[in-house]
């Protein structure tokens, strides 16, 4: 299908001189994108690029999953209005509204156009804003946030309750915007990398390793394989421990205290291995742009794998608890269901897409870096309860355990961190990684001077959120901090 | 049947908790290097080499490297490219995990006299006895990325249990002694952390973890951000790092209720 399309295809992790992209009138560009979402594409990233005189461009970026394949198109220039890709396609929605916010044109027809982050400088709280409202007896409105019970970053949640049920959830997010996106104008600068690497501080390997990418990509080159390869066991190291503590936190909200007081220990137990690799239980200033800082001698492998392994049986006798008990099962199953069609429809990605049955993992559909010699089995689960969710999870923890295993035995020789040359003007890169809560997408459009005119950023909880939103409807309000936990998506990765 | 297996192994698990502070504190990675040390005296006349490698621009030299060389371990993401770069040794990693101060200035290096940290004291004795044995924190996140939040989570988790400490994460500011501010104070939580520090009684302490809640880590100097929570609040305790690491979070909070012993 992707052969007739008009967009423009790359592959994952790839540049293009900007003059090759497709440029269509914005109303064709908005025309076209519906087209191919219809024939199965995914919307990746939406968003607009200054163009001279005010105006603006429309950027799409789509995925082919089925056809292992990105393509890209772009709006002439323009200003003021457009029609609204919401309108037919759900899963442009909070897209176009961080277009307005930033750049000042109106998807007309778009049914919700509210500030996403409140970015002015000068500062309103995001809770301040209007709120979709339920009228009726026996309808009333609960307001959490932004300050959380728990040491957890702040959003707000509106609901819309009739008793108990929950009829509608609005999440209002912002509270975290730090400018990461504005800052990279003209760059990159002195700290980008080290945005990079806070954008989502849980997601430093994902995050860190897409930019290194584009940055790889825009020199026309690539980092060292043995780099890729240790980005890639980094990057499995990231999910495990993310996942174990969401293992852990599951259990913790249905009272299960065994595998929540051992996923909280074993999670640290991760992190310490990735401490091993760099030094911060983080990845912090592990990924760079031409390769990784740090190498693994003989001993420091040896000893990665005895410390994978330890940890490994410990978690997987933790969550074989969790499974074996009922009372878990029966809190798990059937609440904060997402149907498979919404879950297609609002773009969701990464584990949350794949407890709704949907085959998406860039890792497999759009391999790039040590992923192309190298893989793990898609983790899948039907049904889009928190049972799947939590299901997901674990298979997943079982898979990059596995795929480390394999990958310590399969190290490529050489150095791991090579200079590169400065990005090329005029160009356009793309770069997808699977981190542990699904698709990171960073897109690079560089001007003359080889400087970033936009660099674009698409945590996948920007697309997911939706989904929890979604799982709440005809859900009791006491299960919130459940779903809330089986999605466990990031606030700042969203406010950026 | 699960509930049997489920006690058995707990048992033969044992005590999964730490002797730290009683016994010796748990090793940082190797790697890591802890607190860093500026000898400036060692600084080599006219070198930068440091200066233009920091991503947070926590280590200067004025006039093109013959004035003093001065390092804040307020801004600085303890990514180690000044050590890397520097051809005299004159920034080096001492591997101490012990770096929570009292005032922001403490966190200068540079000079004689202060070539480390100068630690923390702990509150004064009338302070601690209104606090008792205990100390609890109501921990707001204003624009941190979920790692220091992650690490000053994991001190309640059963290798550390922050618990046996007296020590304690409320939900409501009402029933807290202080708050434990992340993050470098985005606009957009600024009100929401005045008004969360307003509705803790008095007297009350502030502690600023990472290096964003101390001086905007990476993003400071951005319009969306404050350089820190103390332009929003007084600040009684700095924990410096990207993030700090929970042993050095840990010292931090026990420096300051004076329950170190023997570790301080």
């Amino acid at each position: 299908m992707s052969s007739t399309t008009p967009f423009t295809l790359l592959a994952n992790t790839s540049c293009l001189p900007l003059a090759e992209v497709t440029e269509l009138p914005v109303a064709d560009l908005v025309r076209r994108t519906a087209g191919e979402l219809d024939r199965g594409a995914r919307l990746c990233s939406w968003f607009g690029t200054p163009a001279p005189a005010g105006a603006v461009r429309l950027v799409a970026v789509l995925a082919f999953d089925a056809d292992n394949t990105l393509a890209v198109a772009r709006s002439e220039p323009f200003s003021g209005a457009y029609p609204s890709l919401t309108v037919t396609h759900a899963q442009a929605h909070l897209f176009e509204r961080e277009v307005r916010e930033q750049h000042g044109v109106t998807p007309e027809g778009h049914p919700w156009l509210k500030p996403v982050r409140r970015s002015r400088p000068e500062g309103d709280a995001p809770a301040n804003g209007e709120f979709f409202r339920v009228d009726g007896r026996e309808v009333h409105e609960v307001a959490v946030g932004p300050v959380h019970a728990g040491i957890i970053e702040p959003g707000h949640f509106r609901f819309q309750c009739a008793g108990e049920e929950v009829l509608h959830l609005e999440i209002a997010l912002g509270y975290q915007h730090r400018g990461i996106e504005r800052a990279l104008a003209a760059g990159p600068h002195r700290a980008t990398v080290a945005q990079m690497e806070t954008i989502a501080g849980d997601t430093t390997i994902a995050h860190t390793t897409a930019y290194a990418s584009i940055l790889e990509a825009l020199a026309g080159t690539e980092a060292p394989l043995r780099a890729q390869w240790l980005r890639a066991v980094a990057l499995e190291l990231e999910r495990l421990a993310n996942h174990t503590g969401d293992m852990g936190a599951l259990a913790n909200d249905v009272a299960f205290l065994p595998t929540s007081a051992a996923c909280g220990k074993v999670r640290g137990d991760f992190l310490n291995i990735t401490a091993l690799v760099c030094g911060n239980r983080f990845g912090r200033a592990l990924v760079r742009p031409g390769g990784v800082r740090h190498d693994l001698d003989a001993d420091r492998l040896a000893k990665l794998g005895e410390r994978l392994e330890a940890a490994m049986g410990e978690v997987t006798r933790a969550t074989e608890w969790l499974w074996d008990a009922a009372s878990v099962r029966a809190r798990f199953e059937n609440t904060g269901t997402v149907h498979a069609t919404q879950a297609a429809e609002v773009g969701l990605v990464g584990p949350a897409a794949r407890a709704c049955g949907l085959v998406r993992d860039v890792r497999y559909d759009h391999p790039a870096g040590w992923h192309r010699f190298a893989q793990a089995p898609v983790a899948v689960w039907p049904g889009g309860d928190v049972f799947a969710r939590a299901r997901v999870r674990d298979l997943e923890i079982q898979r990059s355990g596995q795929f480390i295993r394999e990958q310590l035995g399969s190290a490529p020789e050489g150095g791991v961190l090579d200079e590169i040359a400065p990005p090329a003007p005029g160009s356009i890169a793309v770069a997808l990684t699977e981190g542990w809560r699904g698709e990171v997408c960073h897109v690079a459009l560089t001007d003359a001077n080889g400087r970033f005119a936009s660099y674009k950023v698409t945590d996948p909880s920007f697309h997911n959120w939706t989904g929890l939103a979604l799982a709440l409807r005809g859900t009791a309000i006491s299960d919130f901090p459940l779903c809330n936990k089986s999605f466990n998506l990031s606030y700042c990765g969203h406010d950026l | 049947m699960f509930v049997l297996d489920t006690l058995l192994h707990r048992l033969k698990r044992g005590c999964e908790t730490m002797a730290y502070p009683d016994g010796p504190a748990p090793a940082l990675p190797d790697r890591h290097g802890g607190a860093l040390r500026l000898d400036a005296a060692r600084c080599a006349s006219g070198c930068t080499a440091c200066v233009p490698v920091c991503p947070t621009t926590a280590i200067t030299r004025p006039a093109g490297g013959a004035g003093a060389t001065a390092l804040d371990l307020g801004r600085c993401l303890f990514c180690s490219a000044c050590v890397d770069v520097c051809p005299t040794q004159a920034v080096t990693k001492t591997g101490d995990h012990r770096m929570a101060v009292r005032t922001r200035g403490d966190l200068v290096l540079g000079g004689p006299g202060r070539e480390q940290l100068r630690l923390a004291a702990a509150l004064d004795e009338k302070l601690r006895r209104l606090l008792g044995r205990s100390l609890r924190l109501r921990q707001v996140s204003a624009g941190g990325c979920n790692a220091c939040e992650a690490d000053t989570n994991v001190l309640g988790t059963i290798g550390w249990d922050l618990g046996r400490f007296g020590i304690q994460f409320v939900a409501s500011p009402r029933h807290a002694d202080g708050v434990l501010i992340t993050g470098p104070v985005s606009r957009n939580m600024e009100l929401a952390l005045k008004k969360t520090w307003e509705a803790v009684p008095g007297p009350k302490i502030a502690i600023a973890v990472g290096a964003c809640a101390i001086a905007g880590g990476p993003f400071v100097d951005h319009p969306e951000v404050h350089h820190g929570a103390d332009e929003v609040i007084p600040i009684d305790l700095y924990i410096p790092g990207c993030p700090p690491h929970p042993l050095t979070i840990l010292d931090g909070l026990l420096r300051v209720i004076d329950r170190l012993g023997a570790a301080k």
